[in-house]
């Protein structure tokens, strides 16, 4: 057979170069330029009132001098701060190592809950248990089951650490979520993708591997990220288990003068470390909404 | 003998019952055209065929093998056969050099290199030699449907299963399509169509057969079929398509 050349694709390509925008284009842009600007001065003058506003009624309450001092000392801001960092950084490893276990667990539990067949059900029956279960426990309870209770068992061969328990309650409680995001994900992409692997011969398996996985690893990313931020926060938490991370630092230089000041640097620590990975989330999601107009 | 042999076919959803003791025949390098109302079962057979449903009763053969006797590994059998859909499935988030690859690296086990060169020859002969690296979605209509006709057609089926391959595309793209059909018919490739498009029916068919009421209600040449029905149903049927 002859290639038909595809004329609809190529046709307009070397028609464009030559291109001036019309009178009424030109118009058009003029009036959406003048639309941008107008909104973004009224955002402007917007935020600044509020925020005036705000900081006028803080700083003349009655009590403001008080929080000033035990909140707000910059002295205290200053000698804290290299204690609080350096905790921060055991809770930026805690968090990189968590977040790969999470997803791995995550996704294995989404996998085992997908399968289908009986000789599967214990794989299944095990999945919805976990998830049911993890989701259902406080975080803190099983970070103080887990911290506290399995090293008091004294058995031989499992370590001692609090760190260690604190991830694997990070990890527990985290995978049980992350499990049901891949788990939509993985639903949601249309069972026509899995009767075309199918009908080319590959395995269950494989179709989960190559073709179902893949798509719904991307649809789900957004949410996923979501959670990431989350879990950073909440790698603070592991602090109840005596482990010194950002917060337990700031909890020992406050114990000295009862300023707690340590705990408003910790605080804003926490938010510069996850300001840049909300950002990435928009900017991932944003690039999905505009790639996946294209598929169904 | 026939390469493909469906006989006593039940299938079922609930209450529905789709096909009621479908028999059909499809020998070596025939074209069977399976034309019928919308839910007469066409897409149901077709998806048997392929061992997307499992079957309430009834046998099928594919060349000796029963096919339907579940000790049969049903991924070695549809790898034998080449299914496109009407809304072409392709996988979003490969290539279209990927798409067509997947199966004869994952299932035939061929080596990349072998696989690529195959996907690219194969990619040449339906047209879009120059869209190997581009994604599905870039693709048009009917560019996306002669990817899922490549894609089946890379390992070398015995029977290609095509339902409604066309009912995406405006005439000018049927035409890409069946140009393409005509000539895997030429070369002596076994298909299975499921279409409601007269015109392409009489193109392809060396034989049409009118679903109705879960089996074969008329079968014949599609001249004769099409042109001078004899039962009543058929007629009615065909009645609704002017121009023929
Ligand atoms: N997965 C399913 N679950 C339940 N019912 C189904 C399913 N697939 C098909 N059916 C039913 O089976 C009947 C036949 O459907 P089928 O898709 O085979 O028809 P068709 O001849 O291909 O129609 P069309 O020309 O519209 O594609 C319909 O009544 C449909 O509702
Ligand atoms: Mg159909």
């Amino acid at each position: 057979m002859a290639n038909p050349p595809d004329e609809r694709v190529d046709a307009p390509g070397g028609l464009t170069d030559r291109w001036v925008p019309s009178a009424l284009e030109q118009e058009r842009r003029a009036y959406r330029r003048s639309r941008t600007v107008r909104s973004a001065a009224i955002a402007s003058i917007s935020t600044i009132l509020v925020v005036g506003a705000l900081g006028w009624v803080l700083t003349h309450s009655s009590g403001w001098p008080r929080v000033q001092e035990t909140f707000f000392d910059w002295d205290k801001a200053v000698a804290s701060f290299p204690a609080v960092l350096s905790g921060l950084w055991l809770n930026i490893r805690v968090l990189l190592v968590c977040a790969v276990l999470i997803t791995v667990l995550g996704l294995t539990i989404a996998v085992m809950r997908t399968l289908r067949g009986p000789v599967f059900f214990p794989l299944r029956l095990f999945g919805a248990a976990f998830t049911d279960l993890f989701r259902g426990l406080p975080l803190l309870l099983v970070l103080l089951l887990l911290g506290f209770g399995v090293p008091a068992l004294g058995l031989d061969g499992l370590p001692q650490e609090a760190v260690f328990w604190g991830c694997a309650a990070l990890v527990l409680s985290y995978s049980a979520y992350v499990a049901e995001v891949f788990r939509a994900g993985i639903e949601s992409v249309h069972p026509s993708q899995r009767a075309a692997a199918r009908s080319l011969g590959l395995t269950h398996t494989q179709s989960l591997r190559f073709v179902i996985v893949p798509q719904a690893v991307r649809r789900v990313l957004p949410p996923l990220l979501n959670d990431f931020v989350s879990l950073q926060k909440d790698s603070g938490l592991i602090a109840v288990l005596g482990v010194v991370d950002a917060i337990r630092a700031a909890q020992i230089e406050t114990a000295r003068d009862f300023n707690f000041t340590p705990y408003v640097v910790a605080g804003v620590l926490f938010v510069c470390l996850t300001v840049p990975m909300a950002r990435f989330t928009d900017w991932v999601a944003r690039r999905q909404g505009f790639q996946g107009s294209g598929l169904v | 003998m026939s390469l493909l042999s469906v006989r006593g076919l039940r299938k079922s959803f609930g209450s529905n019952v789709v096909l009621d003791g479908f028999d059909l025949e499809v020998s070596a390098g025939e074209c069977v055209v399976l034309i019928g109302a919308s839910g007469s079962g066409k897409s149901t057979l077709l998806r048997c065929v392929n061992l997307l449903e499992t079957v309430d009763d009834g046998v099928i053969h594919l060349g000796s093998e029963d096919i339907t006797d579940p000790r049969v590994d049903p991924d070695r059998v549809r790898s034998r056969m080449g299914m496109v859909f009407q809304a072409y499935n392709l996988f979003p988030h490969l290539s279209v050099l990927d798409n067509i690859t997947l199966a004869p690296m994952r299932v035939h086990g061929r080596p990349r290199a072998d696989a690529t060169a195959a996907a690219r020859a194969i990619l040449e002969r339906v047209g879009l030699a120059d869209k190997a690296s581009v994604r599905p979605d870039e693709l048009s209509g009917g560019q996306q449907q002669r990817v899922a006709i490549a894609r089946a057609l890379v390992n070398s089926p015995e029977l290609m299963l095509l339902d409604e391959v066309t009912s995406a595309l405006d005439p000018e793209l049927v035409g890409e399509v069946l140009d393409l059909l005509i000539s895997l018919k030429a070369e002596g490739m076994t298909m299975v169509l499921a279409t409601h498009e007269m015109a392409f029916a009489k193109q392809v068919a060396d034989r049409v057969c009118f679903l109705h009421g879960g089996a074969i209600h008329e079968e014949g040449p599609p001249a004769a079929l099409l042109g001078a029905p004899s039962r009543e149903r058929t007629r009615a049927f065909l009645s609704r398509f002017v121009g023929l």
